[in-house]
């Protein structure tokens, strides 16, 4: 919902802070997981992600959430989908130029971000919104990112752990 | 000017060192000329005479042409199309590519055959959305966004790899450009906006028009500040106005073009206003060569694109240079 997703931004800090512990939370369920199976889990966790996300920021199940490095502002929601920063079309009010009616999603995510690091000087660091994303894997779409991440995350403690 | 390794038209040029393509303009903007770069729009024509037509009225006052790709999303000569036609005759062109009508798969295979076809420039630009255009209904692609799009062709050019990671037998060498605005919300962002694209490959940018200095001027500084104007070719765009009533329907119909009142207010004066938007074009074009970390202009004349060659020569932005002309090369 436009104005819920509007609210969530104002409070980014909070919940930037929430995703985090709950990805660390679910990240520590890994052996549970594991255990019962990726693939067995993806559809419930799938559902619980898209209903509690798409209340939350509208989220479109692209299945690789990056709202930690937007403002939590999903940038899904922009129509032309851009993960990398607002186009050239901004309008005057910060209204997005396919959607007047809308605020432009990148302008809500600077703000987010702001809020995120306290109003920091641009100066400051800006890691997290100043970081390259690459191209969206449409293949994930509808997946859980959650999930998504969190097996990543340990595909790679274990690869490296073997290597070294 | 013609270098001294000049090939015959249609040919590419030795790829220098510290040179990531066979392209004129990458070589104009690296010895530190002042660069002009100029746009063509595609005719809805299937005539190469069109084409050709077009092109001519840069000869000698641009060291480059965009050809645009579907451009306010309406439906032209593809740029991949009018690059191929004017390579051939030796132009240096800069092929736009958008992401609006087009996927990673398309997009990867046109920028092969273009450059084979010899087209040096890639401009990535995510596209205007289909609502602006005259093809509402069309469903809107955007596989990929500017950032991505230029991720793409430097994992192309560099690691010789399609984006797959499936190899590439020749890596297309190309240099790579992308467009920045300046004076678009969220204004504090447009430079870490500019950082991330120069991150993911852009070697020039070439901008949206600037009528109002100032903030240009605080964009450049800032970006000299983050030590990006090492790193990239700033193109600093431009273009006449042709009446006050047009200025003003661009100015609140076209988004992100913004044009401040006192150019509202000239051409509202004036008793010639498509002579005075020249002006005031000209005195633009002049004080952008002044701010240091300006590498050159890109001229926007949309509809005016017969004036160019008025503006670029009453500037004296070139000085007394003249870039290259087909006619002398045959």
């Amino acid at each position: 919902m436009y104005s819920v997703r509007k609210w969530t931004v104002s409070h980014a800090k909070s919940f930037n802070r929430v995703y985090k512990t709950l990805e660390n939370t679910l990240s520590a369920l890994h052996p549970v997981w594991k255990k019962i199976g990726y693939e067995r889990v993806e559809k419930p966790v799938a559902f619980v992600e898209k209903h509690v996300k798409g209340l939350l920021f509208d989220c479109q199940m692209c299945g690789q959430c990056v709202l930690h490095e937007t403002g939590m502002s999903c940038p899904m929601n922009c129509p032309k989908t851009l993960r990398n920063g607002p186009c050239g079309g901004v309008r005057a009010n910060g209204n997005c130029e396919v959607k007047p009616e809308m605020r432009c999603v990148w302008v809500e995510a600077w703000r987010g971000d702001q809020i995120i690091n306290d109003n920091q000087s641009i100066a400051g660091s800006r890691e997290s919104i100043s970081n390259v994303q690459i191209a969206v894997d449409h293949s994930l779409k509808g997946r859980s990112s959650w999930l998504n991440e969190i097996r990543i995350k340990h595909e790679n403690k274990s690869a490296k752990d073997t290597s070294s | 000017m013609s270098f001294m390794d000049e090939p015959i038209p249609g040919e590419n040029l030795p790829i220098l060192p510290g040179h990531t393509s066979f392209g004129r303009l990458e070589r104009v903007l690296r010895e530190g000329h002042f660069t002009i770069t100029s746009e063509m729009a595609p005719p809805d024509s299937a005539d190469p005479q069109e084409v050709f037509k077009q092109a001519a009225l840069f000869d000698g006052v641009a060291d480059a042409i965009n050809a645009t790709d579907g451009s306010g999303a309406n439906c032209h000569m593809s740029s991949v199309g009018v690059c191929s036609l004017l390579t051939r005759k030796g132009y240096s062109m800069v092929m736009q590519i958008s992401c609006r009508d087009k996927n990673r798969i398309a997009i990867q295979g046109d920028v092969l055959g273009a450059s084979a076809m010899g087209v040096a420039n890639m401009l990535c630009l995510t596209g205007d959305g289909v609502q602006a255009g005259d093809h509402p209904e069309a469903k809107p692609v955007f596989d990929l966004d500017s950032v991505t799009l230029l991720n793409t062709l430097k994992t192309m050019r560099d690691e010789s790899r399609f984006l797959s990671g499936r190899k590439l037998d020749t890596p297309p060498h190309s240099f790579l450009g992308a467009a920045a605005n300046p004076f678009a919300e969220p204004k504090e962002f447009r430079v870490d906006r500019l950082a991330k694209k120069i991150e993911a490959g852009a070697q020039f940018i070439q901008t949206q028009y600037c009528f109002d200095i100032p903030v240009f001027k605080e964009y450049i500084d800032r970006a000299g500040d983050k030590g990006l104007l090492d790193k990239v070719f700033i193109l600093a765009g431009i273009g006449p106005m042709a009446s006050a009533r047009s200025a003003t329907w661009i100015r609140d119909n076209v988004p992100g073009i913004h044009i401040p009142d006192w150019v509202i207010k000239r051409l509202d004066d004036a008793e010639n206003p498509k002579q005075e938007g020249r002006e005031i074009c000209i005195e633009l074009m002049q004080q952008l060569k002044e701010i240091q970390g300006v590498a050159g202009i890109h001229v926007m004349a949309y509809r005016q694109e017969s004036a160019v060659r008025e503006l670029v020569m009453k500037s004296g932005v070139l000085g007394d240079r003249t870039p290259w002309i087909p006619s002398t090369q045959e």
